[in-house]
């Protein structure tokens, strides 16, 4: 990566600041499209794209996973998805509290328990 | 060798020598093809790793596609340093170069009215992390603190989820000012998909992915700018990347 700097001010030479990712996601996402005479698939990139994203195996298994907040604004439903799972946890613990209390009380054992 | 004409970027002719010592995708130096008085900066690569077939099984090999993308942002980077550069998206290919010609009559005049909105400006990348706490990755519990009934552990379980939602509700607060804060010392700005931590090798999770349109007079403030929000928050992490070019704002204005 160059560090020249003929044009200032170039405090941060990319070299350091940037990883792949940064890069990954700025030539393969970002950039003017244009059809050269070879065609690549852009849905091609694309998936690939969200693959390097996720690091799964395949674009079907990340789906299978229900991740697919790359499909909408990411600012809004990756939060989105992150309330619901949250209020989700949130129930299945106090249910999961409220069985406990029920066992724990001896007088409310059903009979069946009784011997 | 047969070889394919490999587009990186499209600019105006610039005065400025590109750096003698700059070498593109397979170490093949960069050329300029002058056309209706557009520059086109292209390097002749391999058939082999770039027809239809050899590229699709290319693209899946992470090792290429990092060299390969690192050789393309190279290339455009040298162009910043001397010009303002249209980039074009990794793998733009053509057999010769009469097909780039016929590409750049085709679209001069979208090339030059993009060349216009960005000239002279940069992007710059600020992203947001949570840090990793350290008490996360430790042993849950020292063994005089262990809970001492299930009901006791939910509760402190709950406790602890609920302090990591602050956390995050935290993060993504500051997350949010500072990326208006910015915009508004930017011409334009994109809000991109927030980085998976197996690939940027960064610590901690990824909470806002900015890009940032700065000309290039005004860079110097944005980055003080960036820099004074560096320990405005604890737990937090705002990293810098830059300059670029403007990657994320050749296509449509929104």
């Amino acid at each position: 990566m160059t560090t020249a700097s003929r044009f200032p001010p170039e405090p941060y030479g990319q070299g350091s600041g940037a990883n792949l990712a940064d890069i990954l996601e700025r030539v393969l996402d970002k950039g003017v499209v244009i059809a050269g005479d070879i065609r690549i698939n852009l849905l091609d990139i694309e998936l690939l794209t969200i693959k390097l994203r996720l690091i799964v195996a395949s674009v079907d298994k990340a789906k299978e996973m229900g991740i697919d907040w790359w499909e909408t604004d990411p600012a809004l439903s990756s939060r989105a998805r992150r309330d619901e799972l949250a209020r989700e946890n949130a129930e299945l613990r106090e249910r999961l509290a409220r069985l406990e209390e029920l066992e724990l009380e001896p007088g409310r054992r059903t009979p069946k328990e009784a011997p | 060798m047969i070889g394919l004409r490999y587009v990186y970027a499209v600019c105006r002719p610039f005065d400025l020598p590109l750096q003698s010592q700059l070498v593109g995708i397979g170490g093949a130096p960069p050329a300029l093809l002058h056309h209706h008085g557009l520059v086109a900066v292209v390097s002749t690569v391999p058939e082999a790793d770039f027809s239809e077939e050899a590229l699709k099984a290319h693209l899946e090999d992470l090792d290429w596609l990092s060299a390969t993308a690192r050789a393309h942002q190279g290339v455009i980077d040298a162009l910043t340093t001397v010009t303002t550069p249209l980039p074009l998206r990794l793998a733009t290919v053509f057999r010769d170069d009469s097909g780039i010609r016929t590409m750049i009559e085709a679209r001069e005049d979208d090339f030059r009215g993009v060349l216009d909105r960005l000239a002279g400006r940069v992007e710059w990348g600020v992203k947001v992390f949570l840090e990793p706490e350290p008490a996360e990755s430790a042993a849950p519990a020292p063994a005089a603190a262990k809970p001492a009934s299930g009901r006791d552990y939910l509760r402190r379980r709950r406790e602890s989820s609920h302090a990591h939602e602050e956390k995050w509700q935290r993060a993504e607060a500051f997350a949010q000012s500072l990326h208006e804060r910015l915009c508004r010392h930017a011409e334009d700005c994109r809000l991109h998909a927030p980085q998976n931590s197996a690939l940027s090798a960064a610590p901690g999770q990824n909470v806002l992915n900015g890009a940032y349109l700065v000309p290039r007079g005004r860079s110097e403030e944005f980055v003080e700018l960036v820099d004074r929000t560096k320990d405005e928050a604890p737990g937090i992490r705002v990293e810098l990347t830059g300059p670029w070019a403007a990657y994320s704002f050749t296509g449509e204005e929104r």
